[in-house]
């Protein structure tokens, strides 16, 4: 009985490397962190391999931490802003994952 | 340095011939500078031609008051924001989907199994 290897055939499905996971999430919203204390969230309907993206209905979150100059407080502010469609380009991508829900 | 240009080229150009050039679309920067104008080209860097441009926050960058179109270098571009009704969405994820096929030079080292 002779034994035949098969190469296994390609699955589109298959998470086989880390930018899979990205395609998995086109046409769903996602949760981008970026540099410069800024976060996205949007539905996404395009990328590549640098991480250049575009997402709609995009809710971008900017944190800003702020001294108090007389008690030295931290003070976070945070600034929200939106646009209903974005490009955002791949090097200051951090992380890209499903949404998370923060209160 | 493909994946680039076809981005651009589709989200930008291509972008089902009705292409994003000749649209008005905003330039955020990395040092925040925020530009509006119309998109005039792009190449395969990201770098953008704009023209009628406008600095969205003029107060604060009054210095631009006089520029009318730029050249503004790919690598310092943040984000693009886009007309949405110009985006094709279908069409951009198809390319997506494609081009997530096509080996890329981040996707190289899958290729000698």
């Amino acid at each position: 009985m002779t034994e035949e290897t098969h190469t296994a055939p390609v699955e589109p499905a298959a998470v086989e490397e880390p930018l899979d996971l990205v395609r998995l999430s086109l046409d769903e919203r996602i949760y981008v962190k970026l540099r410069g204390d800024r976060e996205l969230r949007g539905k996404l309907h395009a990328y590549d391999g640098h991480l250049n993206m575009v997402l709609s209905e995009v809710e971008e979150t900017i944190t800003v931490v702020e001294i108090n100059e007389e008690t030295y407080e931290e003070v976070i502010r945070t600034q929200k802003k939106t646009s209903e469609m974005l490009f955002v380009r791949g090097d200051g991508v951090i992380l890209v994952s499903p949404p998370v829900r923060t209160g | 340095m493909v994946c680039f240009y076809y981005f651009l080229v589709s989200t930008l150009r291509i972008e089902s011939r009705n292409t994003l050039i000749g649209h008005q679309v905003t330039v955020e920067l990395k040092n925040d500078l925020a530009i509006t104008g119309i998109l005039s080209s792009v190449d395969q860097f990201l770098n953008i031609k704009l023209d009628d441009i406008r600095v969205v926050d003029d107060t604060k960058y009054p210095h631009m008051m006089a520029v009318k179109n730029c050249f503004i270098r790919g690598s310092v571009v943040r984000y693009v924001q886009l007309p949405a009704s110009a985006v094709d969405t279908a069409l951009l994820q198809d390319a997506a989907r494609r081009e997530a096929q096509t080996p890329t030079t981040a996707a190289a080292h899958t290729m000698n199994r």
